[in-house]
Order: structure tokens, then sequence, then C-alpha cells
């Protein structure tokens, strides 16, 4: 197995999004094909959003049924439980990633299973089940066309929905022929698709345990949801005689008839269709005999709970994963999914991921600084998450602990003393206004066309990973005095 | 971990549950003791039924299902049998796929049939080696062209739409709701009551993932075929 460069889910230390973002940004692939897909997508959202006259009810029954279930969650999940359980389901609990990952692989164990068939889950990414599994002796099959190219290629998601979306068609004709030996293929699309089918084909017969996410899960029927396009998930739910699902305990909703709100919301914000090809909707396990005859949903904290403890960072598990603003985000846009260093990438990853590890790591720490606050997320999200409120709180928490942790090198950083000595200016409108003017005076050797590229001394700290706009040549107060003003 | 989580030694001999439940519960103090859930307001101002007459609602879902790439015939009951044999000539079709209590008259006597029931069961390579199956539906949705399968007569257990690479499909014109919340409110009873598995189905399996190029037919049927019956 190839290993892959750690994110923030896993234990390595992560590099700092800004310096991520600069080898993304030589990536010209890369940007091409991301710009191309979040244009497509995004225009075609567009469309689908705009036919329907109850979209802002929609959102807002969204919003509010995500919050009655987060203030409320304890008592839904035991609901949850004792649901599925009637429906002869076994529930498991989760505290963290490695808890996770020890329940699914005993139940592999248990029925001897060496292969399993996985359907795309974000929640298996942050725990690295595939990477333990090996461990284990267990090779896990990814069936979603695009995760089947990168863990063949052994790389990682660059975007939630079109994870591969970094590769070309000769690339992946070239990764298909050399690792399933797929001999004279073309790079057209669909014979490329036409090699995964065969190949998983296989698999799926012959799996003896599917591993799969969940969209949702209806507390009040233990109903639980997979959304997907290729039919990959309804193979891995319905063929192996056991299908054990990880899911996040945020995505529990009070009943089955809140599901017309949030299939209405996703598809249209997520691939921008009417509806996705395929939805799966499954209660325990069918007397019947209709697909697994065993079934296990483990319910997963792994900091969420965490999340939740905070009052304006808990709006951030009303996601449903939908990627929407990816694809309005002009950061994504430029730098693509792998900068963020994280499974959970864009706008949302960039309040998600520092709160699901904690704040106080440098890497994760950098992301709420990901974002110029355009606030185009917050305007395309199908639940109303504020996340331009949640970055900057995110960045007063980042900036709060290294103030109380960093101890003397915190207190000699070069952006907190500069920020310091800007309050006591600021603090006092004469100060500020004799300040302008040796700006001005100041300012000559290091403005260029209106704006400043390296501040000298402590404060070259502020002009890192920015620039600066220069002092003009009149402030508005000084303007104001000249032409309206009296005094 | 939450900063004031009982130590170790409190924590120790707790289950996953417990723990987790009680993070919650230590994560939602600003929530009032006294709050139930039904106290946080769920505004339910968007559309549950929509004012669309019948043909509308048939007309829409025929061109909405097309616009996802199915092939989509309007035939009057009379026609539905021939309409039927006629499909499934044109693609080919020799071993079919047939779920219990489909009805008799829509199966034509030149195809060989693979029966599915309760026993003997079709196994999975039979129907992978099958050449198509033909279904009923539960009910389908004008608003997004989407069909919907409840695991009853004449659709079966979920795996027969599954495996065969060719899916006709009988939607009759009463079984058309206009919207989704419609369908939703439609299934319920059959969810909560026999907890039968649900597929919603809207064009042929798909993938957008090489380039973003739309390609139809990646794991399921690849081609989807819906005879609108009324």
């Amino acid at each position: 197995m190839k290993v892959k460069t750690p994110d923030a889910f896993s234990k390595g230390k992560t590099p700092r999004f800004e310096e991520s973002a600069k080898t993304a940004l030589a990536d010209t692939q890369l940007r091409r094909n991301l710009g191309k897909a979040t244009k497509t997508i995004r225009e075609k959202r567009k469309v689908v959003v705009e036919e329907m006259p109850d979209w802002e009810a929609l959102r807002e029954a969204g919003r509010s049924l995500k919050e009655r279930t987060l203030r409320h969650l304890d008592e839904y999940l035991e609901q949850l439980e004792e649901s599925v359980t009637r429906a002869g389901g076994h529930v498991h609990w989760a505290r963290d990633a490695d808890e996770a990952n020890r329940i699914i692989t005993s139940i592999v164990k248990s029925h001897e299973a060496e292969e399993i068939v996985k359907v795309k889950s974000i929640a298996t990414d942050e725990t690295k089940l595939n990477e333990h599994l090996e461990r284990e002796g267990i090779h896990a099959f990814e069936t979603d066309l695009a995760e089947l190219i990168i863990q063949l290629a052994g790389e990682t998601s660059s975007h939630i929905l079109v994870p591969a979306i970094h590769k070309n068609r000769a690339e992946i004709r070239e990764l298909f022929v050399r690792e399933l030996g797929a001999e004279g293929l073309s790079d057209n699309p669909p014979d490329l698709a036409n090699a995964a089918r065969l190949y998983l084909r296989k698999k799926f017969l012959s799996a003896k345990v599917g591993v799969s996410g969940a969209n949702f899960a209806a507390a009040d029927t233990g109903t639980v949801c997979v959304v997907e396009s290729e039919g990959n998930g309804r193979m891995c739910t319905t063929l192996p005689p056991v299908l054990v699902t990880l899911m996040g305990i945020e995505k529990v909703i009070p009943s089955w008839r809140d599901f017309e709100v949030f299939m209405q919301l996703l598809p249209r914000s997520s691939t921008a269709e009417r509806m996705n090809p395929y939805t799966s909707f499954w209660t325990g396990v069918s007397e019947s005999g209709d697909g697994p005859r065993e079934f296990h949903l483990v319910l997963m904290d792994n900091g969420r709970t965490d999340v939740l403890a905070d009052e304006i960072g808990r709006q951030t598990l009303n996601c449903i994963r939908c990627s929407a603003c990816l694809n309005v985000c002009p950061v994504y846009e430029r730098v693509g999914g792998h900068a963020y260093n994280s499974v959970y990438p864009g706008p949302i990853g960039a309040i998600l991921t520092p709160q699901l590890v904690g704040i106080g790591k440098p890497g994760p720490d950098s992301l709420p600084y990901a974002s110029s606050l355009c606030g185009a997320c917050y305007e395309v999200c199908p639940v109303k998450i504020n996340i331009p409120q949640v970055l900057i709180h995110l960045r007063g928490k980042v900036v709060r602990k290294k103030q109380d942790t960093g101890g003397l090198k915190s207190k000699l950083d070069p952006e907190n003393v500069a920020m310091q000595a800007v309050a006591k200016v600021f603090s006092d409108p004469e100060r500020f206004e004799q300040a302008q003017k040796l700006a001005r005076i100041g300012q000559w050797p290091l403005a260029r066309n209106g704006s400043i590229h390296r501040l000298p001394g402590r404060l070259a700290g502020w002009t890192e990973t920015r620039d600066l706009r220069a002092v003009p040549e009149q402030s508005f107060r000084e303007w104001w005095k000249t032409n309206r003003g009296t005094n | 971990m939450v900063e004031d989580e009982p130590g170790d030694e409190l924590m120790a001999g707790a289950s996953g549950k417990e723990t987790i439940l009680w993070r919650i519960r230590h994560g939602t103090r600003d929530v009032p003791e006294n709050e139930r859930p039904e106290d946080v307001p769920i505004e339910r101002g968007y559309r549950t039924a929509g004012d669309a007459g019948r043909d509308e609602i048939v007309e829409q879902f025929a061109e909405r299902a097309a616009e996802y790439k199915a092939a989509v015939r309007r035939v009057s009951e009379s026609e539905l049998p021939g309409a039927i044999s006629e499909a499934l000539k044109r693609r080919g079709v020799e071993k079919l796929v047939i779920p219990p209590n489909l009805p008799e008259e829509w199966i034509p006597e030149d195809v060989e049939t693979l029966r599915d029931a309760a026993r003997p069961r079709l196994t999975n390579e039979e129907l992978d080696a099958s050449d198509g199956v033909l279904t009923g539906c539960a009910l389908a949705i004008a608003q997004t062209g989407t069909i919907v399968l409840d695991a009853g007569p004449a659709q079966g257990r979920r795996a027969l739409t599954l495996l065969p690479d060719y899916h006709l499909c009988v939607v009759r014109e009463e079984q058309i709701t206009g919207l989704v919340p419609e369908a939703f409110a439609r299934l319920e009873e059959t969810v909560r009551d026999e907890r039968r598995a649900i597929t919603f189905i809207s064009g042929p399996s798909a993938t957008s993932d090489i380039e973003l190029n739309r390609v139809e037919g990646v794991h399921g049927p690849r081609t989807l075929e819906v005879l609108i019956a009324g």
C-alpha cells in the first residue's frame, strides 16, 4: 500500500494552508480542471435552485431541523438506536476514530472476510479506515469511480463531490492499464467507466461485507439513507450479506418526514440535479431477505461533541456535505482541495477541520484564515451555516490560544506586537491622524502602485502572507474637512 | 475530549455510549432544562402539495425522466403488453427477470423468464447473467423525474433491479405524484409498518468523475426505459 501524505486527521504534523497553497497554485492542470469543474457545477446549481419558488423556505426548514436535532442530540441518538435495534440492526458507539476502526475491523473479522467493498464515505476517510484495515490484513475496495481512481493512484481527494477532478483521462487510462490490467483500453470516458464496472462487478458479487457512510438517518423509523449516482452505493448496501455503516452523530434527523426537506436541498446543492440517480433508504434488516441479513450502525463522535459545545461553532454540524460552498469559493477555486490538508476542504473544511481536531495545531489553525470573508459560501449553504461568522470566531480562538499558551515567544510574535501597537494608536483619534500623516511619509520607499508587499522589521509578519494597501494621499476625514467641514 | 470531562478514573468503566451522551449533555448546557425538541420551531413554509392537474403532472414526469436519459414512452392500458414486447425485442432481451406479483399479461410469451420467488430465489449470478428486468413501481415523482421502488408487488427485492444491465419499468399515470414531499408522505406507512427498503431512481446510473463528462451507466443498469400507462 502506498503511504498517503498526512492530513489533519492523521497522526503527523501537517503544513500550514499558505505553504500548501503555493504548491497547488503552481499546478496548472489542477487549476484548469478545478476552474472548469467549479464553474460548471456552480452554473448548473443556479438553474435548478432558481426553478424552486420555495427554496428559501426549504433552507429555513433544513436549518431549523438541524438546530432542533443538535439541541437535543442525546434524545435523537437514543431514539435512533432504539428504532434500528427494533428493526433488527445493531448499533455501536465510537468515541473516536480509533474506536470506530476497531469496531468495524472486529465485525469484518468475525465474518472471516479478507476483502470488503466500500461506497464513498468521508467519515471513513476521516478515521483512515482503509489504512487500519490494511494493517489488519483486510483490503477495502473503493467502488466509487473517482475514489477507485485515487485509491489506485495512492492519492487523496481534491473535491468532496468529484474527488479525482485533478486527473485527466489519459492519466486515468494509464492507471487502469497498469493497475487493472485493462489491455487495449482507450481514454474515452465511457470505456474507462466500463473497465471499472467489469473490475468491480466481481468484487460486489463475492464480498461478504459492505461498508458505507450515511447521508441521513431518521430517528423515528431508524431508516438510513445513502445518496449516490453510480449504483455502487446500491451494490454495497444490498449485495453483501453483512453491511456496516459508519455515521457521524450529527447525521441523525428527527423523522422520516424530514427527508422531504433534505432530499430536496441536497441533490440541487450538490450535483446540481433535481434528484441524484440513486438514493437508498433501508430500515434495519429485511425479514423477507431483501439485502443484507446483518446490519451494523456505528455512531461516531470523534470531536463532534467539541463542536457542539461551542455555541457559535455548533451550526457547523448542520453540514450535509453538499460541497456547494466549495464551488462558489474564490479561494478554493484557485488552490483546490489538497491545500487544506484535510478530508474536509473548502470553506466548510476551513471551519470544520480545526474544530474537529482542536485549536492549537499549526496546520488546522491556519485554515480559518484561508478566506477573504466574501460570504458567497453562506449564501449558497442549503442549511444556512454562517461560515464567515464561524471563521472570524475561530480566528479569535486561534489568536487567544496562541496568547494563552505561547509564552514569551508568542508575546514577541511580530503580528501580536504590531496588533498591540496598532490598538493603542487606533483608540485615540488624534494619535490616529498623526500616525496617518507619519505613515504617508514613511511608506514612500515601500509602496508600489498603491500597495505594500513587504513591511520592514517587526511588522514583516503582517505582509508575509498578504499585501497591504498603502495609506492614501488624503484620508476621508481630511477630505471632509477641506470640502464639507466647518471645523 | 471536553475540557472538564470527568477524569479517566471516573469514565474508566463508561461505555462509548455513556461517554458520548455525557459529552452531548455537557456540550448543550446552554439549552434550558425544560426545553423539549418540539419547542424548537420548524418553519415548514415550503410546498407540500402541488396544484398542477393530472395531465400536467404526467407530462412533467415524462419530460423530466427523459431529461435524465431514461427512454420514456406514453401508452394506453391496452397498448401496454405490445409496448413491453416491442421494447424487449428492440433491446434483444432473451432472459428476462420477473419479480413476484408482476401482472401476467405484461409478460411476453417469446422470452425466457427468470422468476424470482421467496423460494427458490434467483442467485446473484443468475441475475448478473440475465439480459434485463421488467418491473412496476411504488410511485413516481413528476417534479424530479424519479421512479420509486418499495420492494412491493411487481418490484421485488432490490438486487433484481440492480444487477441486470437493462431495466424496463411500468409507471401507471395514477402512481405519479407532483412534488417530493407528497412522495415521502405516501411512503411513510410502508417504511413505518413494514420497514421495506425504498429506492429512488432518477435516470440510469451515471458518473461525472472523469473530467466532468457525464457517462450513463457505471454499476447499475446502464439503460432505463419507462412506459407510462394510462
